[in-house]
């Protein structure tokens, strides 16, 4: 019996009809095999409401063969029994069966700790609040709790990190999130007008605007038969790989700030506000917003604006490079960072960890190579960077090498690159396949970014789910941090710089 | 008279001035104009004229800390000898007076941060304790260093001595104030043991400690902190200015700007240490400062032979 409907990240969106619907129990022996397979990991996990209970999806990538694999089951809804936790076997699956017990009050029998997740509004059960939030303690008089936030003194994002300390020594670290109740994805329902979808997606995590903002073009352009040319592929791509120069500039920096390291602090600085100021100039927003439409683009590309980021990634490659070069020969910042934060392959396997985190951990996940959309399937190659080393320095020396990597691309693909005429303005008014399961997997600069859609018999937006790298990441800086001193632990959470608000949607 | 009080504006323009090289030289460093020079005074002036608030868990002994930590500092700082100039305190052994008066400042600070209860404070405190008594026995066998050198145990008679001193000593005393800016980087909080423009309480050593002070006691912590610097930098400053030229207007800028950029070019070009590796960074300190007694001691053991 087949148990999933195969396509990929490229073909257009699937009927919900197509989509078999099997037994748990099935799909749940087949799980257990399938993903002690290396080249599976779970993109989406979610229930959704109809007419009779709860639908629940799975979405698995093969990195393998580019496929991705749909599944749905539907319990039958008079039944008690609770479904047989996947997570006990395969950690990777934690957040969504904790999302889904939060909803809907799911039992996931054997799940090793079903904490909530992140407190929505519409959850399940509304005495659960972060009041009584079930942290973890191990009692004895040796051990001391250092509870930091929910404040976050540099960024100003609400997160609580609880320490249990040997002394100076980390055991355990517990990262609470849920703070903030945006309603994202319930607003992209309620929201039928497209260019506010856009906008609220957009604002998912504003260090990823261009990221998320292309996942759910993608995602509605995928559920329309009307196509988009190669050149608005080629301008997005640009744009996502402006996003992340940036975004691993910063870091680059924070990193430096956070050792007391004031020289790399400032070069790294000055060039992100190069590499940002080249997006403003060429979408008046400094984070890419507004920069991303379905169907088309407000602020195609000119003569004058491709020689404005050519030049400018150019300078910035150059410096960068310098910068680089200098840091992997600096002998205090690798004192630092080297051996610290350890997050080693099979563990980052184990929680699923995606995207420039697990690369560090010589763990191959990169949607541009493995399910490339948009013009990295197009005549473009992408050779990931993986390093071996699983630490700090590890994850700052993939920030450094894809910099320059990113810079090389938005030059090729800008080298011989005429203004295209053929790029229309945005249309927010196409009519969508109905009854249909879209979705699109990106590869931000933090990882991959998926966003999953179930619209109705009219076309309409019914169900939207997205998920930012971050979900699967946060547990990977609990697990880094385990036997590190306290002190150090800022510079490992600077080396994943995840999301809280991508997390709370 | 005059000259005990010129001797004291010198070391209270010293101490003010500090910082501002510090700031300057990092500025400049990070190619950036940077703020202006007395732009830490007129914080300080700012907060003095604030109230503080106090939180219900903190008792007496939270607010007379501040007064402890600043009174301290203060007296040290009156015994210390611009040069040729004469501090106005003095007497036999009071090199072992201002040890303990540092001691007992940080004493106070560290039970006033316990006194909060905050998980933070009791970090920093911890850390404080540790760092202290290591870097103790360093700024005890350098000022030994000085005593055995010149047969006196006040730093005023030390330093008149000290010019008539062998050339012999010359690498001693040397090695001598470098011990004490070290002493100094330790004892400020400065890069590479501590970060004090860190944002991450985590962290921090001395910062997280004054994280529940606020107002004048915040500013009386500050100033405090300037008269720890002004007093180490003058010391230092003394003992190369006994080689070169034993005179208050060498001896005063070399304080200012010696340490002062120091500091500030090592902040710029390098990185914190790992927590763990301070104890080490202080332990070769410590290492060094019993080098220079033996060494001293061997060297005026010969000469007297």
């Amino acid at each position: 019996m087949n148990l999933y409907l195969k396509t990929n990240n490229i073909a257009s969106a699937v009927k919900l009809a197509d989509i078999p619907t099997v037994e748990y129990l099935d799909l749940y022996n087949d799980l257990v095999e399938r993903m002690q397979d290396k080249r599976y990991h779970i993109a989406h996990y979610f229930a959704t409401e109809v007419e009779k209970g709860l639908k629940f999806f799975i979405l698995l990538l093969d990195d393998a063969t580019g496929e991705v694999l749909i599944s749905s089951f539907q319990p039958d809804y008079y039944s008690e029994e609770g479904l047989a936790s996947l997570t006990a076997i395969h950690q990777q699956f934690h957040p969504f069966e904790r999302e889904m017990h939060e909803l809907y009050g799911i039992k996931f029998n054997g799940h090793p700790w079903l904490k909530p997740l992140r407190f929505s509004h519409d959850r399940r059960d509304k005495q659960s609040t972060m009041d009584n939030y079930p942290f973890y303690t191990i009692e004895g008089n040796e051990l001391h709790e250092v509870n930091v936030g929910p404040i976050h003194a540099g960024i100003i994002e609400p997160g609580a990190f609880r320490f249990i300390c040997n002394g100076e020594q980390v055991l355990h670290l517990e990262i609470a999130l849920g703070y903030q109740h945006r309603g994202v994805e319930g607003e992209m329902v309620r929201n039928q007008n497209r260019l506010r979808q856009t906008l609220i997606s957009e604002s998912t995590a504003g260090d990823t605007a261009v990221g998320h903002a292309t996942a759910y073009a993608e995602l509605v352009e995928k559920l329309s038969d009307k196509g988009i040319s190669s050149d608005l592929k080629r301008e997005r791509v640009v744009a996502i790989e402006l996003e992340r120069i940036a975004m691993h500039l910063a870091d680059t920096g924070a990193l430096a700030t956070d050792i007391g390291f004031q020289l790399y602090q400032v070069a790294c600085e000055a060039l992100r506000t190069v590499t940002i100021n080249t997006t403003q100039a060429w979408c008046g927003n400094r984070f890419g917003k507004s920069l991303i439409r379905p169907f088309g683009s407000n602020f195609p590309l000119t003569e004058a604006k491709i020689e404005t980021i050519r030049k400018n990634i150019a300078d910035v490659r150059r410096r960068y490079n310098e910068v680089r070069t200098d840091i992997l020969e600096a002998p205090t910042l690798l004192a630092r960072f080297e051996q610290c934060g350890l997050v080693p392959t099979e563990e980052m396997w184990h929680i699923g960890g995606v995207g420039m985190a697990a690369r560090s951990s010589n763990l191959m996940r990169d949607i541009r190579a493995t399910h490339p959309s948009g013009f990295y399937a197009e005549e473009f190659h992408h050779e990931p960077v993986v390093k071996q080393d699983c630490d700090v320095m590890s994850r700052l020396a993939t920030r450094l090498d894809e910099v320059l990597q990113s810079a090389d691309y938005i030059e090729s693909l800008l080298k011989d690159y005429k203004p295209s005429t053929e790029i229309s303005a945005p249309d927010y008014d196409a009519k969508l396949s109905t009854d249909s399961l879209s979705f699109s997997v990106i590869e931000g600069w933090r990882g991959e970014i998926c966003h999953v859609a179930l619209t109705d018999e009219e076309g309409n937006i019914a169900k939207y789910k997205i998920k930012d790298p971050s979900v699967h990441n946060w547990l990977g800086l609990a697990i880094a941090v385990r036997s590190e001193g306290i002190s150090d632990f800022p510079i490992n959470n600077k080396s994943f710089n995840l999301s809280y608000c991508g997390h709370d949607l | 008279m005059a000259i005990k009080l010129l001797n004291t504006l010198i070391m209270i323009a010293v101490a003010l001035s500090i910082t501002g090289v510090i700031n300057r030289t990092r500025a400049m460093l990070a190619g950036r104009k940077g703020i202006r020079f007395f732009q830490h005074v007129m914080n300080v002036r700012l907060q003095l004229r604030k109230g503080s608030v106090y939180s219900t868990t903190t008792t007496l002994l939270f607010r007379i800390a501040p007064c402890v930590y600043l009174g301290a500092a203060m007296i040290a700082f009156l015994f210390i000898p611009v040069a040729n100039l004469e501090p106005i305190c003095s007497f036999h052994g009071d090199i072992v007076f201002v040890a303990y008066l540092l001691a007992l400042s940080r004493v106070a600070l560290i039970l006033a941060a316990m006194d909060t209860g905050s998980s933070f404070e009791g970090m920093g405190a911890a850390r404080e304790a540790l760092y202290g008594a290591l870097v103790e026995p360093a700024l005890m066998m350098a000022m030994a260093t000085l005593a055995l050198f010149c047969g006196y145990s006040s730093f005023a008679d030390i330093f008149s001595m000290a010019q008539e001193l062998d050339t012999n000593l010359t690498i001693v005393l040397l090695l001598v104030a470098y011990v004490f800016v070290i002493i100094m980087f330790i004892e400020a909080g400065r890069v590479p043991v501590d970060d004090p423009k860190t944002h991450l309480e985590l962290t921090m050593i001395h910062e997280v400690m004054c994280l529940d002070f606020s107002g004048i006691d915040l500013a009386m912590i500050h100033i405090a902190g300037w008269l720890k610097n002004a007093t180490l930098a003058m010391i230092a400053a003394n003992a190369v200015a006994v080689v070169f030229c034993f005179k208050w207007w060498f001896a005063a800028p070399l304080a200012v700007l010696g340490t002062g950029m120091a500091i500030g070019i090592v902040e710029s070009l390098r990185a914190r240490n790992k927590l763990s590796r301070n104890i080490t960074y202080i332990l070769t300190i410590v290492a060094m400062s019993a080098l220079v007694l033996l060494i001293g001691f061997l060297l005026i053991q010969n000469i007297e032979i």
